[in-house]
């Protein structure tokens, strides 16, 4: 990790060094424990602030649209991916940016990890590669990383950065998951028991709506579920507002969605919001035969029309 | 002061004993997370708890709730308000800084000029029982905000853990009620020893960090600076900070139609949206992330003590902990302090 922050800095220092780049997106040490924070770095002199590790899980790539300037980025996988549909859907100019790709083999959830650990002040960390040792306030945990690694990050089939323009570290094996599994084996459960998780899970929402603004493909100037004229969502917090934001903003994302999971890591009740997008996911996936993030070339399959295309999801087939 | 002893094993018994007269609200675990809700037996109750994700600011500002009310086709005259005499509340187990913030409502919702009826009529069926820190997190800071890990400000009851037993220091007559009603013991001299020991040590871990009077000059003297738009650049403008603040309050209104009647409903609102401060005109004052994010902080730092003459903040960290970018409001604040790394400009 320390290498892969030293080569970084190196990069992110020639790109500012030649005026490649007005500014560095990237990551900088969190001010709570297991946790690292976006940072701009625009002078030379606040290189050294640039680090990676396994805490880095925001998707910087939602930066792009806000920056002015050239940008460099520091990009894992999923970041990558959410570059190529922005780009695709012209949000961001390819000529505008300049990746720095890092490889990815998981973020680890801090949420999850201070769960485990009660709460309570943590004093050290020792990293023991497949293990964190957590010690602290009447606290000595180890945590198997495995088991902690962010859902979105366990079936991950995208580690290494799909486009970029520098390549940091070396290339690392791809997960073998078969992607969709988990859809599958939600599918296969009875409609009352998918419906009872789903309201379950969306009940806890307080929307926040840090689940949409964490997400890089979200960037409508206005979003359905603010628009006041007309007011397309009920403002409440009763389960059918909420769950039809949460659908609604699913099917917005169908055939977009990249699943980096922002959205879960944003929110701070834990709802499992990527259970639906997921299920788009798959849906594009089986339909279209289209994964997304993955071609700059590749037209989006809900924004062009082939007369052979599935109509599955229209006539109910 | 009056003091009581109770043991831990005893707890549960006594929510149980209680459950009938009032509606309590305590810290339960529901799938894996730490909340304030309204509880049915004291066996839900969890103790051992760092603090809650959300705020019990729900238990006088539900996030929704229906003022008014009126059937459809009917004339004015058959509005309903919605001011149902309220079953006696009992927030249980909130931590010194949430029952500090209760006090900092009372100075929006019960002001001389402007009573709110309806946080009132939550506010007085409210009995606050809160158990002293003794373990502040690293995202902790009451002594900044002018709290302590053990202040019992806004709380009838404060507990403090010595072990197997709490003491109970008895702050309110309200409170001397409640004792009174569980006919609880009394102290005795080595059992105090050990509260004070306990009630020392945890103090001794939180040090204020800032002197919140200069900060507010500095504050005030720094409203049009570029800094803001430096430190708040990663600010995804989501609502956790202020939906899980226990002082934030603001709210909105809405007219709904549903189910054959109109409903007057409030709910929480938040300065972090585009939309809380757009005008009809489709001009915005507050467009972009910096302008929101300062109104939190001046609103917190600054206005409240003109208004109020304390800080809009009670430090219980909350923001700090649940912010998905780790935008920690201490290192805003400071950033204008002074007292750390200048801001590159």
């Amino acid at each position: 990790m320390t290498d892969v922050s030293n080569k970084i800095r190196e990069e992110a220092g020639k790109l500012l060094e030649k005026g490649e780049v007005d500014v560095i997106i990237g990551f900088e040490k969190g001010s709570i424990p297991l946790s690292a924070t976006p940072c701009f770095i625009r002078n030379e002199a606040d290189i050294e602030k640039l680090i990676w590790n396994e805490y880095c899980g925001n998707n910087l790539s939602l930066y792009l649209s806000k920056a002015r300037g050239k940008i460099g980025i520091i990009a894992k996988g999923c970041d990558t991916r959410a570059i190529v549909e922005l780009i695709k859907e012209k949000q961001v100019q390819r000529e505008r940016i300049v990746i720095i790709g890092v490889p990815c083999e998981g973020m680890l959830d801090r949420k999850r990890i201070m769960i485990r650990c009660q709460s309570r002040n943590i004093t050290g960390i020792e990293d023991q590669g497949r293990q964190l040792l957590i010690t602290g306030d009447s606290l000595n945990v180890a945590v198997e990383k495995d088991e902690f690694f962010y859902p979105a990050c366990q079936v991950c089939a995208n580690r290494n950065p799909v486009m970029c323009d520098v390549f940091i570290g070396n290339t690392i094996e791809e997960q073998k998951t078969d992607e969709f599994t988990d859809v599958t084996d939600f599918n296969e459960k009875p409609s009352e028991e998918r419906w009872a998780y789903i309201t379950d899970e969306i009940d806890r929402c307080i929307r926040c709506y840090a689940c949409r603004n964490a997400c890089p493909l979200c960037y409508c100037k206005e979003c359905f579920v603010d628009a006041t004229q007309p007011q397309w969502v009920g403002k409440t917090i009763e389960q059918s507002d909420t769950l039809s934001f949460h659908i609604m903003r699913s099917i917005h994302l169908a055939g977009r969605c990249i699943e980096c999971g922002a959205c879960e890591r944003a929110c701070p009740v834990m709802v499992d919001i990527r259970k639906l997008n997921r299920k788009m996911s798959a849906d594009v996936k089986n339909m279209f035969g289209y994964k997304t993030g993955l071609d700059i070339d590749q037209p989006a399959p809900l924004s062009v029309f082939k007369p052979d295309d599935s109509e599955e999801f229209i006539l109910d087939i | 002061m009056d003091y009581r002893i109770i043991k831990k094993s005893k707890i549960t018994e006594y929510l149980n004993n209680l459950i009938n007269e009032y509606v309590i609200f305590a810290p339960i675990e529901k799938d894996d997370i730490v909340l304030y809700d309204r509880i049915k037996s004291g066996d839900e109750v969890i103790l051992d708890y760092s603090n809650s994700v959300n705020s019990p600011k729900e238990a006088v500002i539900p996030q929704l709730e229906t003022l008014i009310s009126c059937k459809n086709n009917e004339d004015i005259t058959c509005v309903k308000e919605h001011l149902d005499e309220q079953k006696r509340f009992l927030l249980f187990g909130a931590r010194p800084c949430d029952a500090r913030s209760l006090l900092f409502l009372d100075k929006v919702f019960n002001d001389e000029k402007c009573r709110d009826v309806y946080y009132m009529n939550r506010r007085n069926a409210l009995t606050i029982i809160s158990l002293g820190c003794t373990r502040p997190q690293e995202t902790c800071f009451c002594t900044t905000t002018g709290g302590s890990p053990f202040s019992s400000e806004g709380s009838d009851l404060l507990f403090v853990d010595i072990g197997d037993d709490y003491i109970i220091q008895v702050i309110t007559e309200k409170g001397a009620e409640l004792v009174e009603k569980l006919d609880l013991e009394n102290t005795q001299n080595d059992e105090l020893t050990k509260m004070d020991i306990v009630i020392n040590k945890s103090k001794a871990r939180i040090e204020p960090e800032m002197e919140l009077k200069i900060l507010k000059d500095k504050l005030d003297s720094s409203f049009e600076g570029s800094a803001w738009e430096i430190l708040t650049e990663k600010c995804l403008s989501c609502g956790i900070c202020t939906y899980h603040c226990p002082t934030c309050h603001c709210f909105d209104m809405i007219d709904e139609e549903t189910k054959g009647k109109v409903e007057r409903i409030r709910l929480w609102d938040s300065c972090q949206f585009p939309h809380f401060t757009m005008q009809t005109s489709g001009f915005n004052p507050r467009p972009t992330y910096k302008e929101r994010y300062r109104q939190r902080i001046m609103h917190k730092f600054s206005y409240c003590f003109d208004n109020y003459n304390m800080a809009g903040c009670v430090g219980c960290g909350r923001c700090v902990s649940q912010c998905p970018v780790n935008l920690d409001i201490r290192q805003v604040l400071t950033a204008f302090y002074g007292k750390h790394e200048e801001i590159r400009l």
